[in-house]
């Protein structure tokens, strides 16, 4: 069972992290990342779990700890260690116990007020101070009371503990929804997870100072780690589902659409009508929806035709209903969407075939599933697909991937001739623009999404990205492609950094949905221009290599640039002379600046 | 559960911790044999045994533990 898996065994975990850290660094295939890890409750184990979690999820973490229970001084005073470490993210590790003071049944209306006022502002001063180091910040919330002096009323009375404690909580996520580049990792949500006396245990406090029981502290982290290894593009993306017993009840090619259980009107059914129903919403997040499934293509359709099914047809990219091996169709499907298929979570109920795609596609997640009215939660507690932006762009993916099935459609009409004249008939548009405010937030959510086309993996923040939008010093482009089958939003962006006439092109990503339309080229070709404006004579551009980035390895060459070094880590250095003899390369679209 | 038996527990407790299959503990190993034990790592010895032996140490239990035939003589203090 993987690490991520909901019923991972976590005591094992505590006891075996030294191993479990020694053969995730070994498997390799690690983005390096700082991560600051700010003290309200001990930090140490908090780290060594986080550790843990992140390289599972393909992150090798460096830490930055700060003094125990210092997160207000450590943040608002740094002596110049945290600048210095440059945190990527950063995560303020506090807990109920860090509240200075609680109200008691004494305390008059006014000093409850203040009271709160000043907590509040406390851990509001400390997150944007964090902020201000230009990177993530990731912030508990705070674990309920478990003592109510005031028996229930302590929940309605606001000199009540529990009270006043859900009220800053419901602060903290006002201030999480207000503020750009804060995340809340929800210990009140882990402590009922858990249950409340299971959390929260007064000897890890009053002994080690721990914010709950040891043996949920992996959960904690897991939590906090969901959360970062999401801001560094580390989630799963898609989900291949089997049908029979997966999606519903029963063998659709034996019992037909109509005895199928699914709908509300049984038991059955209705768990099953319900896991459908979480699957829709995560759809609705951006997460692709793909059906694996060994069955007749017409059968496995005729149940999604049921008025009842929550999930239609058109809800999912690719739909494999045939006799292949699952692996096989899984890697086919990845191929189809340009996903790697360790970007794939695999549904199935059936414990034969889980084996076999573990054995065969080891990145690829394989929850383990009992009954259907556990699925929800085997996905769900999981944290593959944890959300941490939520753009109107997420809800269209699914429309966006099944436009580009069309698009494949039309480029197979032309099989045998020209593939511009394909490119030509999709009347493609792009538009391009410098970075801007309006369309910040997608372009850092794509900078740190992309995996395959990105020729440096650098990540930016939103804070950085903000930082960039009409710099004197850098060169900076985002490009949306449009064509006669709907819009792609926005796709691809390009950071260069100026110095005297030599322009270095820091970051150039571009989404998968738009590999092999030139629109790689169209942004080079704006590129060219804005640089020739610019005074520049001379680009450079670097290929540093991760296992996913190899399809642009070479990518500078075919635009020309000359190979200039190379070390012996993979990491190239191109550059390219002659700006001025420069033709155009993208004939294919028309071009929109705005 | 005979001393013995703890003993070996105790030893597999440390050998998973510190990710050394060769660790060989008296009763005299303390903290400054073995270069990772730290207050870190007691506490995650501390809660490996609890889960093992099924017990739960209070407050004063776990207080001035100094080598490895403290935490052995706890055990079977607690499981008796």
């Amino acid at each position: 069972m993987e690490l991520w898996d909901a019923g991972f065994d976590t005591g094992a975990l505590l006891a075996k992290k030294k191993r479990y850290k020694r053969t995730l660094r070994e498997a390799g295939g690690l983005v390096p990342k700082k991560v600051a890890v700010l003290s309200g409750a001990t930090v140490g184990a908090t780290q060594d779990m986080l550790e843990v979690y992140l390289l599972a999820a393909g992150i090798d973490p460096t830490f930055h700890l700060g003094g125990y229970g210092l997160f207000y001084e450590n943040l608002l005073f740094d002596d110049g260690t945290l600048a210095a470490f440059a945190p990527d993210v950063i995560y303020i590790h506090t807990c109920l116990h860090n509240i200075k003071r609680l109200p008691a049944p004494a305390d008059t209306p006014a000093e409850v007020e203040a009271l709160f006022a000043a907590e509040l502002a406390r851990f509001t001063v400390a997150a944007k101070a964090a902020l201000g180091f230009g990177c993530p910040v990731v912030l508990n919330n705070f674990d309920l009371p478990t003592a109510r002096v005031l028996g229930n009323r302590d929940g309605t009375d606001p000199r009540g503990k529990l009270r006043f404690v859900r009220r800053l909580n419901e602060a903290l996520a006002s201030l999480a929804e207000a503020t750009p580049n804060l995340y809340i990792n929800d210990l009140a949500y882990l402590q009922a997870q858990c249950g409340m006396d299971a959390f929260s245990d007064p000897t890890a406090w009053y002994a080690y100072k721990y914010p709950c029981a040891i043996d949920k502290l992996p959960l904690l982290a897991k939590s906090a780690a969901a959360i970062i290894k999401s801001l560094f593009g580390r989630n799963k993306k898609a989900l291949a589902l089997d049908l029979d017993n997966t999606l519903w009840g029963g063998v659709i090619g034996d019992d037909g659409p109509e005895g199928i259980a699914l709908g509300n009107e049984t038991p059955t059914g209705m768990a099953y009508t319900a896991f459908q129903q979480y699957l829709k919403e995560l759809g609705q997040t951006g997460v692709l929806l793909n059906v694996d499934s060994k069955n007749e293509l017409a059968n496995a359709e005729a149940g999604f035709a049921r008025p009842d099914s929550v999930l239609k047809r058109e809800d999912f990219i690719a739909f494999k209903a045939n006799w292949q091996p699952k692996s096989e169709n899984l890697s086919a499907m990845a191929k189809e969407i340009n996903l790697l298929p360790d970007s794939f979570v695999f549904v199935d109920d059936n414990p034969a075939e889980r084996e076999i795609i573990r054995q065969q596609l080891p990145g690829v997640a394989v929850p383990e599933l009992s009954a259907p009215e556990e699925y929800i939660r085997a996905l769900d507690r999981a944290g593959w697909f944890e959300v941490t932006t939520l753009s109107a762009d997420d809800a269209n993916r699914t429309a966006m991937y099944r436009q580009n099935a069309q698009r494949a459609t039309v480029e197979a009409s032309f099989a045998g001739g020209s593939y511009t004249d394909y490119l030509k008939s999709l009347a493609m548009t792009g538009e391009f623009g410098h970075f801007d405010a309006p369309h910040a937030e997608r372009i850092t959510q794509l900078i740190n999404k992309t995996n395959q086309f990105n020729l440096t993996t650098r990540r930016y923040s939103a804070a950085e990205v903000e930082g960039l939008i009409d710099s004197p010093t850098h060169l900076t482009l985002y490009g949306r492609l449009t064509d006669r089958f709907g819009d792609n939003g926005i796709v691809t962006a390009l950071i260069g950094s100026l110095a005297g006439d030599t322009l270095t092109i820091d970051l150039w990503v571009m989404s998968c949905r738009t590999f092999k339309r030139e629109l790689e080229f169209a942004l080079f070709d704006q590129l060219v221009a804005d640089a020739r404006a610019a005074g520049v004579k001379r680009m450079v551009g670097r290929y540093l290599p991760t296992p996913k980035n190899l399809p642009v390895k070479d990518f500078y060459a075919t635009l020309g640039f000359a190979l200039t070094g190379e070390t012996a880590d993979g990491a190239a250095t191109y550059t390219l002379d002659n700006l001025e003899g420069y033709a155009p390369r993208c004939t294919t679209m028309e071009i929109r600046r705005v | 559960m005979d001393n013995q038996m703890i003993f070996d527990a105790v030893q597999e407790i440390f050998r998973d911790n510190f990710d050394d299959d060769t660790l060989v503990l008296t009763r005299e190993t303390c903290a400054d044999d073995i270069e990772d034990w730290d207050s870190l790592e007691q506490i995650n010895l501390l809660t490996a045994m609890e889960k093992k032996f099924a017990i739960k140490f209070k407050l004063e239990d776990v207080r001035g533990l100094k080598n490895v035939g403290d935490l052995l003589d706890l055990v079977v203090r607690l499981t008796a």
